[in-house]
């Protein structure tokens, strides 16, 4: 069942509703950028999922904060120079703009571990790569669109790079595997 | 320690058992053998419980010996299987037939090779106690995707097993060659395959979605894989408001035919990526998917709406 909405603040609310009621027969609850997939066993049907969201009160929910994580970063990207000129600021100013913001986890996809996170501020709001990149290092800082992100293995990638961290974002050997989880804030600094 | 030892593989072997459903929120994907249906009849014949790990062998091609005593079974694509009773001087020495998606018997040294199948594309072969490799997120799944769980299997890998199931398996040891026979998942290449879909839920992208797929018809694309079937052929035509524009990255499941602008779908299978920006213009039944996950490139394929059906 995939449920439309209108906000991202619409989407983590949902999500934490139908997570909350943690019905048995709800095997994946997967936020995305304007929608919500809830994914039940096979031949069990989605009316009990139905009738929750028709109680729910979108409007006045407010999804419960998670986790603050802090990432360092070593703002050394090699489209550093290209975010700067296409906002029309200096590098110093983007360093201060993206360590500036406070972000939220919107959602992952992608790949394990890779978090969209909304709170970008608007400057930093830029295109993808005409190309994207064959090969993105892991750990790169990125941006594109109104999201920014930190890529967990090295893939291709047409996203933005403004810098890199040491932190590991996905170990599936951890109790919680992925560092961004949906509704998580996130702040990065400058790594000393 | 039980074990078995791979010592030959063909082109893709991998560890796989239910897999790990459940953390699609985390971007990881749902993975497990891709006939299902397959492994779990050789954990059976094996007297495994059902999630026991088994070895997904792309086009056959296994060959292991068994270092320990031990029942193995061979199910999923009809294949010819040979025995080398211990002492076996080389790999290809003399050495019996023995019978498909039936239980057998190996004792320490013995070699059993596994062929090419003819039809379908992916053997399951089970081992008694399971294959019991490190779990990653709660499954032995290879996720060929993200790279979780373990390497795909090479030469010379030595694969732990589990405790020996309890010793009552007569129970389970009837041959499930007839349930599989008749399983029709292995049509001669060139028949076509038609798997049913629910329409949804992005089939208002497309100009009378349902018109659309019942007159189109694809091929098999060879560079499928556990991630996804390409097709080739008919091209499916977005509405004129939607053309040139992008969907926002919404969560996709196994068995969702995503069409890129180009046209031509891919059908997800289980180590699909969790979210995806191109529309899915409907969903294969899921009991279809061992059956999809079975056919071989080249087989036409065609997609049929099942009716007054939609996928909310």
């Amino acid at each position: 069942m995939l449920i439309e909405l209108d906000s991202a603040d619409e989407v983590a609310a949902v999500r934490a509703a139908v997570v909350a009621a943690a019905l048995p027969s709800v095997v994946d609850v997967v936020p995305a950028a304007r929608t919500v997939l809830v994914r039940c066993s096979p031949g069990t049907g989605v009316a009990t999922v139905t009738s929750l969201l028709a109680d729910l009160s979108v409007d006045a929910a407010t999804p419960p904060a998670g986790r603050t994580v802090t990432v360092p970063v070593t703002y050394d990207g090699p489209d550093l120079a290209l975010v700067a000129s296409t906002a029309g600021v200096t590098v110093d100013d983007v360093v201060a703009l993206h360590t500036g913001a406070e972000y939220t986890v919107a959602f992952c996809g992608f790949a394990p571990g890779f978090g969209y996170l909304t709170g970008l501020p608007d400057a930093l709001q830029q295109p993808r790569l005409d190309s994207p990149r064959q090969s993105v290092p892991a750990g790169a800082v990125a941006v594109a669109g109104q999201f920014a992100g930190v890529y967990p293995r090295s893939t291709p990638g047409g996203w933005r790079l403004l810098g890199r961290t040491s932190v590991v974002l996905f170990d599936a050997t951890r109790s919680s595997p992925a560092l961004f989880e949906p509704g998580d804030r996130v702040r990065f600094e400058v790594a000393q | 320690m039980r074990s078995v030892t791979v010592l030959r593989t063909g082109p893709q072997a991998l560890v796989q058992d239910r897999g790990r459903p459940g953390y699609a929120h985390l971007g990881v994907p749902p993975s497990g053998a891709l006939d299902l249906p397959a492994l779990e009849l050789a954990n059976r014949l094996v007297g495994n419980p059902p999630d026991a790990a088994g070895i997904e062998a792309l086009l056959g091609g296994v060959t292991l010996r068994a270092d320990t005593p031990c029942l193995v079974a061979v199910t999923g694509a009809p294949t010819r299987l040979r025995l080398a009773r211990c002492p076996v001087s080389s790999v290809d020495a003399t050495a019996e037939a023995v019978d498909f998606a039936t239980a057998i018997p190996l004792s320490a040294g013995d070699v059993l090779r596994m062929g090419t199948p003819s039809s379908g594309l992916r053997c399951y072969l089970a081992v008694s106690g399971g294959i019991a490799v490190r779990a990653e997120l709660g499954s032995r799944s290879t996720d060929v995707l993200s790279g979780i769980g373990p390497d795909p299997l090479t030469a010379g890998d030595v694969l732990p097993l589990g405790p020996p199931p309890p010793r009552d398996t007569q129970a389970y040891r009837a041959s499930g060659g007839d349930e599989n026979r008749d399983k029709p998942a292995y049509r001669a290449h060139g028949l076509t395959l038609e798997l049913p879909v629910l329409l949804g839920p992005r089939d208002g992208w497309f100009d009378d979605a349902a018109a659309q797929l019942a007159a189109a018809e694809w091929t098999v694309s060879p560079t499928g894989n556990r991630i996804g079937v390409w097709l080739t052929g008919t091209t499916l035509r977005r509405t004129a408001d939607v053309t040139g524009t992008e969907l926002p990255t919404e969560g996709v499941v196994a068995g969702a035919v995503q069409v890129p602008p180009a046209g031509e779908p891919v059908i997800f299978l289980s180590d699909h990526p969790t979210t995806g920006g191109y529309p899915v213009i409907a969903v294969v039944h899921h009991h279809a998917l061992p059956l999809l996950a079975q056919t071989r490139p080249g087989t036409p394929l065609r997609l049929r709406p099942t009716p007054h059906t939609r996928q909310p």
